[in-house]
């Protein structure tokens, strides 16, 4: 049983910015996916995933790439050719 | 190269157009002047991409996905971006930031998803052919909706470089077009090597469709037509499977046990890949501005609130829920043994068939606003999410119609055996014929 509690909790850890209102929808639902998901504990085998690519790793060459502009164009808040984001601490 | 111009100006009644180009240029070569659609989940330099989002309005990549480069290489003309479910979470395109995209065939029902926009292109005659993209059947759901052909290629066949990542281990760029032919002449352009995607593979694909499927062993699975699942959808498809005989193929029944578990796991990895994938959208480095005077957290999560539409929060929220400690053996560690499982099913099976047939999905096109609740929407994938968990290739070809709507015959193979499920669809369309 998911409670209001852990949805907002969980929306906490994925910065989802959930409001008050939303909480009663969003962990109704949660609830009916989670019960679903539960079909699982049924679930018996080897956790072991095949892979049949190994090591993929491309020689380390410097190749023609974006350049400073194109690279920050998209970004909303820029100053001095760097990206501008919002505090940390 | 990019020598001609043509003009593209589509009546454009089903909102399958995010963003249309209508004097795109091309060069020569084998699709010279060929106006494709590009979902807007694939990145085209110089031309907005959304993923059908508010949190990606304005974005406007400045590289070409592989993809897409390798479409212009070949003479294409890209004509326009194509409305999704947002991020490519959806059965409907009813997720879009940007409104529904309707089914050309009915416009009270929706064109499937999450391709829905390219399907619809597609079927409506604005455009001869479209790439979209498949994460759980978001290619053959459309195609199947909207009575197109549309391939699931096997994972690592096309490259995923400029995909927007949604849930990386499961979804492929894709064809889609009116016919066979034109499917398998895009999957020759865009298929091959690519060593900016670590897990693509070199298997060119080089294939002219053959008609010829004698003798041919086609797997039945007896899930494919079990619980769920419409009795007029299995009876258009089962007569279609007749028709399959009648050309030359042998069909044997078999079952897929671990499709019991194949929903519930994919779902724990496409939401736990795009909790992660999706951490990137912080209103920083693109998208609209994040209040940079506000705190890290306050700013990140105002902007995720205003421009993640709810499903891709509940997908979001719910993918963090199963990578949480304490939850992670519980669900996504399970997942991977219930994917591990889908694997060997599908290998023991191919050891004795060559292909395996069914519907693609288990009703018809749905009508607009019909499924409001989340997990019966996505219990509508039950079909399409095996051959994903699998990597193996899968397409949708029209088999007939229940209630005046396309269904779906879908075909899927071993894995790079792309050009055997083109083939027995190619039969099948071609035998079909009137």
């Amino acid at each position: 049983m998911v409670t209001e509690k852990d949805v907002e909790h969980i929306g906490e850890l994925a910065d989802i910015g959930i409001a008050a209102a939303e909480l009663a929808t969003f962990t109704g639902q949660f609830n009916a996916i989670v019960e679903y998901f539960d079909i699982l504990d049924r679930v018996h085998g080897e956790g072991l995933v095949t892979r049949d690519l190994y090591n993929v790793l491309r020689e380390d060459e410097v190749t023609p790439s974006l350049s400073l502009e194109e690279a920050t164009r998209n970004a909303g808040a820029q100053e001095d050719g760097f990206i501008k984001a919002p505090r940390v601490m | 190269m990019a020598a001609h111009t043509i003009h593209f100006e589509p009546d454009d009644r089903y909102n399958a157009f995010l963003k249309v180009c209508k004097t795109p240029t091309h060069g020569d070569g084998k699709l010279a002047g060929v106006a494709v659609a590009v979902k807007d989940n694939i990145s085209t330099q110089g031309i907005e991409t959304t993923c059908a989002s508010k949190i990606l309005k304005g974005y406007i990549p400045p590289y070409d996905a592989h993809a897409v480069s390798l479409l212009k290489t070949a003479g294409a003309a890209i004509a326009g971006k194509t409305n999704m479910d947002e991020f490519g979470m959806g059965t409907s395109t009813e997720n879009s930031a940007f409104g529904p995209t309707l089914n050309p065939c009915d416009t009270d029902r929706v064109p499937g998803g999450s391709s829905g926009g390219s399907a619809a292109a597609v079927a409506a005659g604005m455009v001869r052919m479209a790439l979209g993209t498949d994460t759980g059947g978001s290619i053959r759901c459309p195609a199947a909706f909207c009575g197109i052909v549309g391939l699931k290629p096997t994972y690592g066949r096309v490259s995923r470089f400029g995909l927007i990542a949604y849930a990386n281990s499961l979804e492929t760029i894709g064809p889609m077009a009116k016919n066979v032919a034109d499917v398998s002449l895009l999957m020759s352009v865009i298929a091959g090597h690519d060593k900016k995607d670590t897990t693509s593979h070199d298997k060119q694909y080089n294939h002219t469709p053959s008609v010829d499927i004698k003798g041919l062993r086609i797997g039945i699975p007896q899930e494919y037509f079990g619980k769920g699942v419409d009795p007029e959808v299995a009876s258009v498809v089962r007569k279609a499977i007749g028709r399959l005989e009648e050309l030359g193929a042998v069909t044997v029944p078999c079952s897929i046990p671990s499709m019991e578990y194949a929903l519930a796991a994919y779902y724990v990895i496409c939401t736990s890949e795009a909790s992660s994938n999706l951490a990137r959208f912080d209103g920083v480095r693109y998208g609209p501005a994040v209040d940079t005077k506000k705190s890290w957290h306050a700013a990140y999560q105002d902007a995720r609130r205003d421009g993640f539409g709810p499903e891709v929060r509940r997908r979001i929220m719910l993918g963090t829920f199963a990578l949480s400690s304490g939850y992670y053996g519980k669900y996504y560690a399970k997942a991977q043994v219930a994917r591990e499982n889908v694997r060997k099913d599908f290998a023991r099976l191919f050891a004795d068939v060559d292909v395996l047939c069914g519907p693609t999905m288990p009703t018809i096109a749905f009508r607009l606003g019909e499924k409001s609740d989340p997990l019966s929407m996505y219990l509508s994938d039950i079909l399409t999410v095996p051959v994903n968990l699998a990597g193996i290739p899968a397409i949708s070809v029209p088999c007939g119609k229940v209630q005046g709507m396309p269904v779906g015959l879908q075909v899927m193979g071993r894995p790079f055996e792309d050009e055997r499920v083109i083939d027995v669809a190619y039969a099948y369309e071609q035998g079909a014929k009137p």
